[in-house]
C-alpha cells in the first residue's frame, strides 16, 4: 500500500507547458504515473506531446478527465491562483512544487481548500512518490524502491539523500512525501504521520526535519501519544546561526525558538530514534524493522 | 528583508499611526542640526538591523543640540553585534507615562496572522513570552475579515481602562493591521507603544520585517534595503540568484538544496571542521551559477578548502560540472576543491571532471572528510 497517491491517481498538470511543467510532466509520464490532463489557459484544445489534453481551466479537465489530483508548476505569483482554482474544481490532493508564494496569500490559500474538502501539499516542496506506483512532483524515481519505509521531509535534496541510502541498504519506500520549506504549508508532519500510522504496509517511519518553527516539535509528541509504528527521526540545521534564512523561507531561528537542538531534544524525549548524520539512518530503520 | 526603524515609521505612519516625526543623520553635524530644529531633548537611535539597540548603548538622550552632537558621535561608527551603524535617527523626546508592546506576526502554528499585545512594553518581547506568557495577550486573525473592531477593543481593554484611550488603541491596532498587509510584512512591531503625560497614545518604535517572496509586487519596497547593513558577498549572491549566509568556519560549501546544503554544514562539523558558509545553488543547473558561487567563496579569506555536495534531481550533474571547469579556467583558485556528484547524469559529470583531471566521490561522508583533510588544521 501506499499513502496520498497510488497506480489509480489521475492527474492534471497546471502550467504543463512551462519549463519546468513541460519537463517534469514527461519525467511523470516515464514513471507510470496516469497524467490524464494538462491545464493552460488559452491553450485548451491543444495536446501536450500528442498525448495529453491540455485545458483552459482545471474544472474543464476535471469535467473531462475525472482527475482526483492536480500538481502545480506556476510561477509564484501566479500560483495561489492556480491552488484556489484547483480546490474549486473539486480535485482532492493539489501539490503545490512553486518556490516564493507570498505566506500572507498562504494563509488565505489554506482556509479555502480546507472548506472545498482538498488537501494541499507544499507549496514550495519536491511531492510524492509512491515507488513503483505514482509519483506527483519532481522527485528522481530511479532512486526509489518499494518497500516498507514512509518518508516525510521539509527538504528536497536532502530526502534524497536519505531515500539514496535506504534503497542502497535494500530498503524500500512505501510513500515519500516533501511537505515543504515555507513557514506556512497545507500538509504538516503530524498529517502526514497520521496517514503513515493508518497505513498497514508502512512499518517505518523516516521523518526528516530542520530548523524554524515547532512543527517537529508537535510531532514528536503525536508519535509518543498516537503511533505504533516505529518512527527515526533527523534534523538539518546544527550548525545554522540564530536570525539568519538558510534557503528554505521557513528555516529560520528566530529568536531561541526553532533550533536543531531543542528539536533533537524532543525527538528523544518522546522515544524516536535520532540520526546524526544521514548515513545513520539506515542502521536506525533496520533496527526499528526488526 | 529587514528595513530600518526609520523606514517602518514611514510605513506607520503612512496607514494613519500615530508617529512622532524624526529625521535621518549620517553624521554628528546633521545630527546637531536636527535636534536643533526640534528643539528641546531629544532621543538619537542607532539605525542597525538588530534587536537589542539599547542594551548596547545605541540609543541615548540628549539634552541639547550640542549634546545630540555628541551621542550621534558615540554611536555613528559603534559596531552592535558585528554591525556598524552607519545611521542614526533624531526624534523629539517625550515624556512616557505607560508603556506597552504591539506587534503581529505570520503564527506558524494557527497559520495565520496573530496580534499580540502585553502591558510589559518596552523590554525584550521574548523573555516575557518565556518567563511570563500570561502578560502576553493574543488574537488570531482571520484574513479573510481582517481585524475586526471588537477583537480590537478586546486587547485594547487589556491595556487600558480609560475608555477614550481603549478606542484609541483599538484603532491604532487596526491601522497597524492595514499597514502590516499592505507591505507584506512577516513582523510589524510597536515597541513601546506609549501614553504620553497628556493621555495621548504614541508609537515611538517601529520594525518592520517584509516577506521576500513578496517583494515582487513592491517594487518601491525593495529600495528601502540597506546594501550596507549585509555582507558585499551576500548582496552579490542574491543579485546571482543563490542563497548564501556567511560564516565563520575554513571549509567552503557548494550545495544544491537547502535541507542538504544545513546537513553539508552539520557533517563538517561532526567531522571536527567549521563551514565557512551555508550556499544554495538551488534547483537550476546553470553553469553560470556555479561560477558566480565559487568566486563568492573565493572572496571569504578564512576558506581553505571547498566543497560540492550536489545530488542531482533538477539539478544536472554534468551542468555543475561544466560550471567547475568554467570556474576554474576563469577565476584564480588557490584552494583545494573535492567534489561529490550523483543523480541526473552522473556519468557525463564524471567524465568531464576526469578530463581537467578532478576526482570525484559519490559519497556525502567521504567528500566532507577529504576537504577536512585539506585544511591546514586538517593536514596535521
Amino acid at each position: 500500500m501506499s499513502v496520498m497517491i497510488d497506480s489509480s491517481t489521475k492527474l492534471v498538470v497546471q502550467g504543463i507547458t512551462g519549463r519546468d511543467g513541460s519537463f517534469h510532466a514527461r519525467q511523470m509520464i516515464a514513471y507510470g504515473t496516469r497524467v490524464v490532463g494538462g491545464v493552460v489557459p488559452g491553450k485548451g484544445g491543444q495536446t501536450f506531446d500528442d498525448s495529453v489534453p491540455i485545458f483552459d481551466t482545471v474544472a474543464e479537465a476535471v469535467e473531462e478527465t475525472g482527475a482526483g489530483a492536480s500538481v502545480i508548476y506556476v510561477p509564484p505569483a501566479f500560483a495561489a491562483d492556480a491552488i484556489y482554482e484547483a480546490a474549486d474544481a473539486g480535485v482532492n490532493l493539489i501539490v503545490a512544487i512553486t518556490e516564493g508564494i507570498p505566506v500572507l496569500d498562504m494563509t488565505r490559500v489554506i482556509p479555502f481548500v480546507a472548506e472545498r474538502g482538498a488537501r494541499l501539499v507544499g507549496p514550495n516542496c519536491p511531492g510524492l512518490i509512491s515507488p513503483g506506483k505514482s509519483k506527483v512532483g519532481i522527485l528522481p524515481g530511479q532512486i526509489c524502491e518499494p518497500g516498507p519505509v514512509g518518508v516525510v521531509s521539509r527538504s528536497g535534496t536532502l530526502t534524497y539523500e536519505v531515500i539514496h541510502h535506504l534503497t542502497g541498504a535494500g530498503i524500500g519506500q512505501s510513500t515519500c512525501i516533501g511537505i515543504g520549506g515555507d513557514p506556512i504549508i497545507g500538509t504538516s508532519f503530524i498529517d502526514c504521520l497520521t496517514l503513515f500510522e493508518a497505513d498497514a504496509d508502512t512499518r517505518a517511519v523516516v521523518m526528516i526535519g530542520e530548523i524554524g518553527g515547532t512543527d517537529e516539535q508537535e510531532a514528536a509528541a503525536f508519535v509518543e501519544r498516537e503511533m505504533r509504528t516505529p518512527v527515526v527521526g533527523f534534523i538539518a540545521g546544527q550548525t545554522a546561526p540564530p536570525g539568519r534564512r538558510m534557503g528554505h523561507a521557513g528555516a529560520i531561528i528566530s529568536g531561541s525558538e526553532g533550533t536543531a537542538k531543542e528539536k533533537m531534544e524532543a525527538f528523544r524525549e518522546h522515544g524516536i530514534a535520532v540520526a546524526r548524520r544521514p548515513a545513520d539512518i539506515v542502521d536506525l530503520v533496520k533496527e526499528s524493522l526488526g | 528583508m529587514k528595513i530600518h526603524e526609520y523606514q517602518a515609521r514611514r510605513i506607520f505612519r503612512d496607514h494613519g499611526l500615530p508617529v512622532p516625526p524624526e529625521r535621518v543623520a549620517e553624521t554628528p553635524q546633521e545630527a546637531e542640526a536636527a535636534a536643533r530644529e526640534f528643539g528641546g531633548k531629544v532621543v538619537v537611535k542607532a539605525q542597525v538591523h538588530v534587536g537589542g539597540r539599547g542594551k548596547a548603548g545605541g540609543v541615548k538622550l540628549a539634552q541639547d543640540p550640542a549634546r545630540a552632537r555628541a551621542a550621534a558621535e558615540q554611536i555613528l561608527g559603534m559596531d552592535i553585534k558585528g554591525l556598524e551603524v552607519g545611521k542614526v535617527l533624531l526624534a523629539p523626546a517625550v515624556e512616557i507615562a505607560d508603556e506597552a508592546y504591539l506587534g503581529i506576526i505570520v503564527d506558524r502554528s494557527s497559520q495565520r496572522p496573530v496580534l499580540m499585545v502585553s502591558a510589559a512594553g518596552g523590554v525584550d518581547i521574548e523573555e516575557v513570552a518565556r518567563d511570563t506568557p500570561e502578560k502576553i495577550h493574543k488574537i488570531e486573525i482571520d484574513p479573510r475579515y481582517g481585524l475586526l473592531n471588537h477583537q480590537a477593543m478586546a486587547l485594547a481593554f487589556e491595556l487600558y481602562d480609560d475608555l477614550s484611550q481603549v478606542r484609541a488603541a483599538a484603532r491604532l491596532f487596526q491601522r497597524l493591521y492595514a499597514a502590516f498587509g499592505a507591505v507584506d510584512a512577516s513582523l510589524a512591531e510597536v515597541n513601546p507603544l506609549i501614553v504620553t503625560d497628556a493621555g495621548e497614545l504614541l508609537a515611538i518604535d517601529a520594525k518592520v520585517t517584509l516577506d521576500d517572496n513578496a517583494l515582487f509586487r513592491h517594487p518601491e519596497l525593495e529600495e528601502l534595503r540597506d546594501a550596507d547593513s549585509e555582507e558585499p558577498a551576500e548582496t552579490e549572491a542574491r543579485e546571482k540568484g543563490l542563497s548564501y549566509v556567511k560564516l565563520d568556519g575554513t571549509v567552503g560549501c557548494i550545495v544544491n538544496g537547502a535541507g542538504l546544503a544545513m546537513a553539508t554544514m552539520d557533517l563538517i562539523k561532526y567531522y571536527g571542521a567549521e563551514p565557512a558558509n551555508f550556499l544554495d545553488i538551488g534547483g537550476s543547473s546553470n553553469p553560470e551559477k556555479v561560477v558566480s558561487a565559487m568566486r563568492i567563496i573565493l572572496s571569504d579569506p578564512n576558506v581553505e578548502s571547498i566543497l560540492f555536495n550536489i545530488f542531482g534531481g533538477i539539478t544536472r550533474c554534468d551542468d555543475v560540472a561544466n560550471g567547475i571547469v568554467t570556474a576554474l579556467k576563469q577565476l584564480e583558485v588557490d584552494v583545494p576543491i573535492v567534489i561529490r556528484l550523483t543523480g541526473t547524469n552522473e556519468k557525463e559529470a564524471l567524465e568531464i571532471l576526469e578530463s581537467v583531471g578532478l576526482p570525484a566521490t559519490s559519497s556525502m561522508d567521504e567528500v566532507v572528510q577529504k576537504a577536512i583533510e585539506l585544511t591546514k588544521a586538517g593536514a596535521r
